[in-house]
């Protein structure tokens, strides 16, 4: 467990940007994963009284606020109707109700896991992130950054009519997954995700009309090994996911 | 820091460190059923409920419970103990280490599901580890308990 001096509840993005430039300070997100680390934090800063615990839908667009919940993005309605399954898939196995009440998307976000089912399937669709200082980015582009001292405030997500499948594979139910796969297709242009490699999601384009799209797909990422997998199992398990998630797609 | 916090209906003023999770907070205002049983926010036995909501207390900070209406298995002990009766006729506890937090959180989703499938409940109970029983005792307590209070 961390230890922390002080706590400051930010009211504005600014002044919690301000905090978050010292390297002793710390956003508190849903705490889940900060607790695991034995930091030694100077100030904590929190985002709660800013209002980013809602999630809001715009003719083109979702606004989804970093304070929102793992369990508040499993149970929208306004989400599952635009995108079926998907957000209830992603965050399903993670933990259990009690673990996805405290933890939060900008948390899951702005670390950057690797592990991470969220960054694997929100890859997948057309999102983009909003940081105090960066101002809006798309969320690959954020993804590939190394963690940095800026603020995540929200996540938006693109209402274009991308379709989405994700697949994981997991040593038991509640684990971290061994491999974390997704893919999506916009207007015959597919694109596939995979995470948990054991290294953090990346998303590449294929076409499959050409008879090798899997094995070249595949080879467009790198694999790891470690306790959970080898990469050369991982490697394997890639091409059934994403196999079984084009199926999915095709079949929907 | 200085916070006001509503423990099982009770409300308390503490100056408090920023640090100090929730579920020593409660531990020292006597509800020593909320325990840790993993330190890695995975097993459940810490769950209370936060303005209602199940959360795990070793994950959340005092300080987020400020102006808030925490509830423990203390402060709901008819309840507990109805399901309770259900979960020892099935012989559902075993050591009953993990119990007070698999209650919480089978109170919460009875709040919460209306008439859930056996896959639902599974779903919710996900994050209860349990090392005894396999799960299968349990799962016919919840099913006969839900099907009592459907019933009156």
């Amino acid at each position: 467990m961390f230890t922390a001096q002080n706590y400051v509840m930010a009211s504005s993005l600014e002044e919690a940007y301000t905090f978050n430039q010292k390297k002793a300070n710390a956003i508190l997100g849903g705490g889940c994963f900060l607790r695991l680390s034995k930091k030694r934090i100077h100030t904590l800063i929190d985002l709660s009284a800013l209002s980013l615990d809602k999630i809001e839908e715009f003719d083109e667009e979702f606004r989804i606020g970093a304070m929102v919940t793992l369990r508040d993005v499993e149970t929208n309605d306004a989400l599952r109707a635009s995108f079926g399954d998907g957000f209830y898939e992603m965050v399903r196995h993670i933990v259990g109700v009690q673990f996805r009440n405290c933890a939060t998307i900008g948390g899951s976000l702005a670390a950057r896991f690797g592990f991470s089912d969220i960054l694997t399937f929100l890859l997948a669709l057309d999102c983009e992130v909003e940081l105090a200082h960066a101002g809006r980015m798309p969320l690959c582009e954020y993804a590939a950054m190394k963690p940095d001292r800026d603020v995540l405030a929200c996540l938006y997500v693109k209402k274009n009519g991308r379709r989405a499948v994700y697949q994981t594979v997991r040593q038991t139910k509640t684990d971290i997954p061994v491999l974390a796969c997704a893919v999506s297709v916009l207007n015959g242009e597919y694109r596939a995700v995979v995470g948990a490699r054991p290294a953090r999601a990346m998303a590449v384009s294929f076409d499959p009309a050409d008879p090798d799209w899997i094995s070249k797909t595949v080879n467009a990422f790198s694999f790891g090994s470690n306790m959970r997998a080898s990469e050369e199992y991982r490697r394997h398990l890639a091409v059934v996911l994403l196999t079984r998630a084009y199926n999915a797609i095709r079949e929907e | 820091m200085v916070v006001t916090i509503t423990v099982n209906g009770t409300k308390y003023t503490d100056d408090i460190s920023p640090d100090l999770p929730l579920l020593d907070y409660v531990r020292s205002k006597g509800c020593l059923s909320v325990k840790r049983g993993c330190e890695t926010s995975n097993c459940g036995l810490c769950t209370v409920h936060l303005d209602g909501k199940p959360v795990l207390s070793c994950s959340v900070l005092a300080v987020r419970a400020n102006g808030r209406q925490v509830t423990t298995l203390e402060g709901l002990e008819e309840e507990a103990r109805a399901f309770g009766a259900f979960l020892a006729d099935e012989g559902g506890e075993q050591c009953g280490f993990c119990s007070p937090g698999f209650i919480m959180n089978v109170l919460a989703m009875a709040h919460e599901l209306d008439d859930p499938t056996d896959e639902e409940i599974r779903e919710y109970l996900a994050g209860n580890l349990c090392r005894c029983t396999g799960y299968q005792s349990q799962l016919r307590a919840i099913r006969k308990y839900l099907t009592s209070k459907k019933e009156g």
